[in-house]
């Protein structure tokens, strides 16, 4: 081991004339001179490391073949090693633009596994969290995609957004950006006393600025001309790539998790599901647009009935016992001690569990043979699969339309690569 | 679990005689065993008959020490009913080929590189079966469970090897065992590598720089 430690570092670079004629091989050798273009995994407009080789001819690109991997980090292998609620940090870092979004659909998964249902309390909660994770990452989302078809305005008016929206989670979660907010079965603690109004306030002032901001965009004629008509993803295109999301209601297919198959009480919620009709990039923002406000209207519904109780199954053998307990009586002590140690006693089996997260169906298939550790967790990672659809559509284009494709596929290579 | 309780398995079981193996039901959802050699036949029937447009993901998974070894594991979704279906099969350590689903959903291109690129699993027909996720040339299989969560040392780039810590990911991991007290917490180093551990600390000191 200490063999390789001592070794020259150096970096293997990966060959890509080998790639390009193994492209050909599959689709047949180019006519003219081509331009092979190497774009990433450093560039500012791939928001990661996340490579694009593009063959060129002239500015209009012929072939496309986007490189993943370059942030693996093995989440999946890390996940059985350790006990479902060790797991949770790591959620924070798959879409790490909305980390509180990716907790809330773990802990589901691993509660529909253990077939436990959380009380009214907490499930209002999470609403609240996934809706404002939303928020906060279409905010980014929009504003990047912005930035990268000239308007750099915007990207000011969302991050200033954004940014009431993290002291809002760093009050709730003690965290701004790794939240680790969700447990198995509940919630790390309760809403902060005097929370839900400064979300309620924060809603209130927030409206007028999302119409500020479309303003922004919609009448802006360079993005605009930049977006319209550009990266048109056919309905059945969408589907038959496995597009989730914005993605797929952007190029008009209703499919909406929420709807579809409610979760954590969805179904009490009125809100809409914007759909987009010719499947462009324009219609991928307006989309986008249009659902914060549909979670704004979420959370003013949320916020105004959030009901009474505990934040947590009440499964003592499952759930770490309230501290004032664990200090004082023998069995909590005891209790914790295993929980801490052993993990929950998960039943054997297999559950495939998917939220609708901002990028898409975020979705974890938990494979258990019992004990305190999932024998397989795979992630459905929504910006993964939404990625691939990049060869279908990228030829034709020019290379200008590249950055702008990218953005309105609004993608998180921690998500994408694991 | 009889298959006639779901009335999608008892029209596969039709159509595809001695093909179904298992129907389960676990949590609400349906898992169908089956023959996956014929799994294009079952997928395009899905696809087109059934309304399953949406391949949601395909999962390798490994049970090391029973036979057949590797498992593949297939999500669908019809997009009209809002229904999932799960459809998975075995392959054996031997021969783990299987066909590929990229021509009936462009999808599972992506899907299967992955875990081709984590299980080693053979997706025969597929139009462009390399690694995704690992580097080109990468010689092991990381999802398999007779890969060390620290990694292998290779001879390919050596800096994407991390050793373990000295508390293997915490005080407070234990290891997965099926039995609770074989899952005690565990401390990495016991006396048996201290040996080790002292090379590794040895090794780790910063070279001095020259002086000028």
């Amino acid at each position: 081991m200490s063999e390789h430690l001592t070794r020259e570092v150096r970096m293997e670079v990966p060959d890509v004339g080998e790639l390009l004629r193994r492209a050909e091989e599959i689709s047949g050798a180019p006519e003219g001179e081509r331009l092979v273009l190497n774009m990433g995994p450093s560039h500012p407009s791939t928001h990661g490391v996340f490579q694009l080789i593009l063959e060129l001819d002239g500015e209009v690109i012929t072939k496309a073949i986007p490189e993943v991997g370059y942030l693996h980090r093995g989440d999946e292998k890390i996940a059985e090693n350790m006990h479902y609620n060790q797991f949770v940090p790591y959620t924070d870092r798959l879409d790490y633009l909305a980390p509180l979004a990716n907790n809330v659909v773990y802990a589901c998964a691993v509660e529909k596994l253990l077939g436990w249902e959380i009380p009214p309390r907490a499930q209002v909660i999470r609403v609240i969290c996934a809706e404002i994770a939303r928020i906060s990452s279409h905010l980014m989302g929009l504003g990047a995609y912005a930035m990268d078809c000239g308007a750099v305005s915007v990207f000011l008016y969302t991050f200033t957004e954004r940014e009431k929206i993290y002291t809002l989670i760093e009050e709730l979660t003690g965290a701004r950006f790794t939240t680790t907010y969700t447990r198995i079965g509940g919630l790390s603690r309760d809403l902060p006393p005097g929370w839900p109004e400064k979300v309620k306030e924060f809603v209130k002032q927030f409206l007028p600025k999302v119409d500020e901001i479309e303003g922004l965009l919609t009448k802006n004629k360079i993005f605009v001309d930049r977006t319209q008509n550009i990266g048109v993803i056919s309905k059945e295109d969408a589907i038959d790539y496995g597009l989730t999301g914005p993605n797929l209601r952007g190029s008009g297919v209703n499919h909406d998790l929420r709807k579809k198959n409610p979760y954590l009480g969805y179904e009490k919620y009125d809100f809409e599901v914007p759909l987009g009709s010719v499947g462009d990039c324009f219609d991928r923002y307006m989309v986008r647009i249009e659902e914060m406000r549909q979670s704004c209207r979420i959370l003013q519904q949320a916020l105004s009935d959030i009901p009474m109780g505990p934040i947590a199954v009440d499964e003592p053998r499952g759930y770490l016992p309230k501290k004032a307990d664990v200090l004082t009586k023998m069995e909590e002590l005891i209790q914790h001690f295993i929980i801490a140690t052993q993990g929950v006693d998960a039943p054997v089996g297999e559950v495939y569990f998917g939220g609708e997260n901002p990028k898409g169906e975020l979705g974890f298939y938990i494979v258990s043979k019992g004990g305190g550790v999932p024998y397989r967790l795979k992630i459905r990672s929504p910006s993964f699969v939404n990625l691939s659809i990049l060869p279908k559509i990228l030829p034709g284009h020019l290379l200008s339309d590249v950055v702008a494709i990218l953005g309105s596929l609004d993608f998180v290579m921690g998500e994408c690569d694991r | 679990m009889s298959a006639l309780s779901f009335p999608l398995a008892k029209e596969i079981q039709n159509l595809f005689p001695a093909k179904l193996l298992e129907v389960k039901e676990f949590r609400g959802e349906w898992t169908l065993i089956m023959d996956l050699a014929i799994i294009q036949e079952v997928a395009r029937f899905l696809k087109e008959e059934k309304g399953f447009s949406l391949l949601l993901d395909i999962s390798g998974v490994d049970h090391l020490g029973e036979e057949p070894r590797f498992e593949v594991v297939y999500h669908f979704y019809n997009l009209e009913k809002g229904l999932p279906l799960r459809i998975k099969g075995r392959l054996s350590e031997s021969n783990p080929i299987v066909p590929t689903l990229s021509f009936v959903y462009p999808t599972a291109n992506w899907h299967e590189r992955e875990a081709y690129d984590m299980f080693g699993i053979i997706f025969e027909g597929h139009p462009d079966l390399r690694r995704i996720l690992m580097w080109e040339g990468y010689p092991y299989f990381p999802l398999r469970k007779d890969f060390p969560v620290e990694g292998k040392p290779t001879d390919q780039s050596p800096i994407a090897f991390a050793r373990p810590a000295p508390l293997d990911g915490g005080p407070f991991v234990s290891s997965p065992a099926p039995l609770s007290d074989q899952r005690e917490p565990r401390a990495k180093w016991d006396e048996e590598n201290l040996e080790e551990l002292e090379e590794i600390k040895e090794s780790e000191k910063l070279p001095l720089l020259p002086k000028e």
